[in-house]
């Protein structure tokens, strides 16, 4: 019961949220409504026992005759991500708050929708009711970036929406598969495809129909050529979205229904699917060094950092999970706060071209402090969060093969090119004309990238609680996938 | 049965409306007619009574797709007071449309080759009147020549059909032709499968499903826009079934022989439809083709014959149904403003906020994205589709439903896009703003709670 209140919340915000005419309290209102999901969050948070397996399960038949149920539940990966998505959302909706939103009130109800959607997909434990909440985040994100997007924005978002459609048609498809294959009467119960005896061939096909959908959310190379384009097209808080919380279902949806489900073919496959994923980690990067455009360099590094937890992920074991998950939060904070570094950039300048600026630690040097430490999280420097996480990945990689573990290492030493080569164009060097009637910083995008900068250091110094929460729910899944974890 | 009287007593009084002078009040009531007639219809339910020495069979199934064809038809007339009110002809229009809809009655509850072929013709002889039913227009004219030649020509092929099978079996009984078959299903004559194929090929026709469908973009596209819609999802709807229900009853032990065949039809269609569609600027000759693809989607439900298919394909009806009078209703704004273009629609949604939102939602389930009904219906086609080992089929559906999400998904961004030099403003009239409410309603009940269709028959 306690969780579908929490899964509720989101869409009174909504509602209420329309009530307002107001642009400037709506801002107000809006983040002080997206408080309530975050409140309920940590209340199920000091309530949440790390070892108690799934818990505020909420399970009511939803359409009995064709077995699918109304069942959601929180174990310490699905808490995780649900308290990611509820922190991020406010931080979005702050972010908002010195910009001018055309058509408001539709603005901040889609960001409520969408945040519905997705504490559902983290939530859900049936499988119909995840393909629900995992096509119904995509709509009001699409129309975000419809609406309020960039130039070419019809082309792009036509292409986003049906890139991710068509994969996750593909997992309907493994989903109603796995659904014909439990017992009479049937069931979309994830407990129920647990048991289930599946052959390796029938585990190789199902793993493809998850896949397809997943690799294209996350993206993982070759599928993700959608991603650059939509999120330097998208508004700023719609970029934040996809790249802080939205790919994140993806992943989400590799550990949880994938890993326990089936393992046999993930055996069979992870080989191609780590190779592809430390492929796409090396193009990324090098893309990302070829960019101009900030934006889009960090939306090559978002694939880059991507890769490397999928990679984490497939290598089948405790410490690349661990990684992974750890560093889809971290991912989360980093692409949050870099997203809106380059929407400053983007007020202030009103182009993203990194030639045009230059100079700005002269001119504003909170800026350019809270820049660099966001940087170096995003970096992996040791005593951020990036680093925790990505040490954790490179480990369990390296425990699948070592080879793979070299090339994947090289996110860091890239990483730590491209971000530093763009650090340096924008903000060291002379100050040209544009630089030096720099704005100086609001005190609202102060205290976000004040919060952003103590979430990479707090979480960097001492992931110690998220890890507890994370580890025993991760040993359960990969003890159901038949690996003993330590 | 009781329907079926209700039914013929509407229609014998809408023509006598026109002699006695009280067409005024026709429209009323006609709609109350309707009403009265959806609760006659229910109130049967479960009754299973056969009637006139078998020809027809009241069972749940026929109930259940009476009951959506004359929901359909009531918001149809909701839908159309300007178009009916605007003619001198509004009775005889009144009469044509309650009289195919008693032959829809009649293909869903027939028990008996000689009432499918009846009730085939009442639905089909009022259907080309209508479609030529606006005289002066060329087009119009076209259509309903078109659909009546060809239509006839179809229906010819059934009988064909019919009769070979008669020659073989000796009965018109759908019982005892089941009993016929199951006895005999190692040795059928030749003759047998070849009236078997005739049968297909009509009722192929019938459905617009390829590779029958050439008639279908011509004739929706010149006939006139509420007739379009009312072909688009009654007639349809009645089509498949009849389809169902004779293939069900009589041929499904034979289905190795012909399911392979109708999964070939279902694919073409599919695919042809969606693709041809992305092609059109004019709004109505898309929904021309999105009809043709739908039609392999229903078509997909047949094909599979396993004990989810009368469910899989009532719920998609349905869906189809609600979903294409909504987006009709658009259309029929359009059509009087003589503009029918998908660009015209830019800057609809500045005007109409609220109808934009709604239409958008219904485009939604037509799509077959969640959480409205369309997802269901494709969920439940597939399902029924792979349960019967047609994986490959459902891999199809999936890659053309992709491509139908393009085209609908043009008409939500045009509606989307500001207003430019080709727009024209549309205005609804508030009977057409409660049918777009109406169908957004019954879209989001089938949307949350698919089960009391399905799980109903």
């Amino acid at each position: 019961m306690l969780s579908l209140l929490m899964l509720l919340l989101p869409l009174v915000g909504m509602l209420l949220i329309r009530m307002v005419s107001d642009k400037k309290s709506a801002a107000r209102v809006a983040l002080l409504l997206s408080f309530l999901p975050l409140a309920a969050t940590i209340w199920h948070a000091t309530m949440f026992d790390p070892n108690g397996g799934m818990q505020f399960v909420f399970d009511k038949w939803w359409v009995e005759s064709m077995g699918i149920s109304f069942k959601v539940g929180m174990d310490g990966l699905s808490l995780l991500m649900v308290l990611l998505t509820n922190v991020l959302v406010p931080i979005i909706i702050f972010s908002t708050f010195d910009r001018d939103i055309v058509d408001f009130k539709n603005f901040y109800s889609l960001i409520f929708l969408m945040q519905f959607a997705l504490v559902g997909v983290f939530t859900s434990l049936d499988g119909f009711l995840f393909y629900i909440f995992w096509e119904l985040a995509l709509l009001p994100i699409w129309f975000i970036c419809l609406l309020w997007g960039g130039a070419d924005r019809i082309r792009i978002t036509l292409k986003f929406f049906i890139y991710t459609l068509s994969g996750s048609l593909f997992m309907l498809v493994a989903l109603i598969y796995l659904y014909l294959q439990t017992p009479l009467p049937h069931t979309f119960s994830l407990d129920s495809f647990y048991e289930l005896a599946l052959t390796p061939s029938q585990q190789g096909w199902i793993f493809w129909g998850f896949f397809l959908a997943f690799a294209i959310k996350i993206p993982i190379f070759p599928l993700h050529t959608w991603q650059p384009d939509t999120y330097t097209n998208a508004p700023t808080q719609g970029t934040m979205l996809l790249s802080g919380i939205m790919l994140k279902m993806g992943l989400y949806g590799i550990i949880r229904w994938m890993v326990p489900v089936i393992p046999a073919g993930i055996a069979e496959w992870a080989w191609l699917a780590m190779g592809l994923s430390v492929v796409g980690i090396v193009y990324a990067s090098a893309m990302a060094i070829a960019q101009k455009d900030f934006k889009r360099l960090i939306a090559y590094s978002s694939i880059a950092h991507v890769g490397l937890i999928a990679a984490g992920i497939f290598s089948m074991n405790m410490m690349g999970m661990q990684g992974a998950v750890f560093q889809m939060l971290s991912h989360g904070v980093n692409a949050v706060g870099l997203f809106f570094i380059a929407d400053i950039l983007i007020d202030r300048y009103g182009n993203r071209e990194m030639k045009d600026m230059g100079g700005i630690a002269h001119v504003s040097s909170p800026f350019a402090i809270t820049f660099t430490i966001i940087l170096l999280g995003s970096v992996a420097l040791p005593l951020t969060n990036g680093f925790i996480g990505e040490f954790m990945l490179l480990n369990g990689v390296f425990q699948y093969s070592g080879w793979l573990a070299l090339f994947a290492g090289l996110t860091v030493i890239f990483g730590a090119v491209y971000m530093l080569r763009a650090y340096q164009r924008i903000m060291l060097g002379e100050a040209g004309e544009a630089s030096k009637s720099f704005k100086a910083l609001t005190s609202n995008e102060k205290i976000l990238l004040y919060i952003i900068v103590a979430l990479v250091i707090v979480n960097g110094v001492y992931p110690k609680p998220l890890l507890d929460i994370a580890g025993p729910s991760l040993s359960a899944i990969l003890a159901k996938a038949g690996v003993v974890s330590m | 049965m009781n329907i079926l009287i209700a039914l013929t007593i509407i229609g014998v009084i809408a023509m006598l409306s026109e002699i006695l002078r009280f067409r005024k009040v026709l429209y009323p009531l006609a709609l109350t007619g309707l009403a009265a007639g959806l609760v006659l219809c229910a109130l049967e339910w479960g009754s299973n009574i056969r009637y006139f020495h078998d020809m027809m069979f009241m069972d749940n199934y026929a109930i259940a797709f009476s009951m959506v064809m004359i929901g359909t038809t009531f918001i149809w007339f909701l839908l159309n007071p300007a178009y009916l009110r605007n003619h001198e002809h509004e009775a005889d229009y009144t009469a044509l449309i309650t009289f195919s809809l008693a032959g829809a009655v009649v293909m869903v509850s027939f028990a008996d080759l000689t009432m499918l072929f009846l009730g085939i013709e009442i639905l089909s002889i009022a259907m080309y009147i209508m479609a030529a039913s606006n005289k002066m227009e060329l087009r119009s004219n076209e259509s309903g020549f078109k659909y009546f030649m060809l239509g006839a020509f179809a229906t010819g092929f059934l009988l064909f059909g019919i009769a070979l099978i008669y020659g073989v079996t000796g009965t018109f009984n759908l019982q005892e032709l089941a009993g016929f078959v199951s006895a005999n299903k190692a040795n059928l004559p030749g003759m047998f499968y070849a009236g078997l194929l005739l049968m297909i090929v009509g009722l192929t026709f019938k459905i617009s499903a390829a590779p029958f469908h050439f008639w279908a973009p011509d004739v929706y596209e010149g006939a006139p826009t509420p007739v379009t819609a009312y072909m688009a999802t009654v007639v349809k709807t009645a089509a498949f079934a009849a389809f169902l229900r004779l293939f069900m009853t009589c041929f499904s032990g034979i289905a190795d022989w012909w399911a392979p065949m109708l999964a070939i039809f279902s694919a073409i269609s599919m695919l042809a439809g969606n693709i041809l569609a992305v092609y059109q600027k004019s709004l109505k000759r898309m929904l021309a083709y999105s009809s043709i693809s739908h039609a392999g989607y229903m078509l997909m439900a047949i094909v599979a014959m396993n004990q989810n298919s009368d469910g899989a394909l009532l719920l998609y009806t349905a869906a189809y149904a609600i979903g294409s009078i909504s987006i009709f209703t658009l259309l029929v704004s359009m059509t009087t403003n003589g503009n029918e273009m998908i660009n015209s629609l830019r800057g609809f949604s500045s005007v109409n906020k609220i109808p934009a939102i709604l239409i958008t939602i219904t485009m939604l389930s037509l799509a077959g994205i969640p959480p409205v009904a369309g997802i269901f219906a494709k969920y439940y086609v597939f399902l029924s589709a792979i349960e019967s080992g047609y994986t490959w089929l459902v891999l199809v559906g999936v890659l053309s439903s992709l491509i139908g999400v393009y085209y609908y998904f043009r008409i939500i961004i045009a509606m989307f896009q500001p207003a430019d030099r080709e727009s024209t403003q549309i205005q609804f009239s508030n009977s057409q703003n409660v049918v777009l409410w109406l169908t957004v309603i019954l879209s989001l009940i089938l949307g949350f709670m698919p089960g009391f269709l399905t799980g109903s028959i």
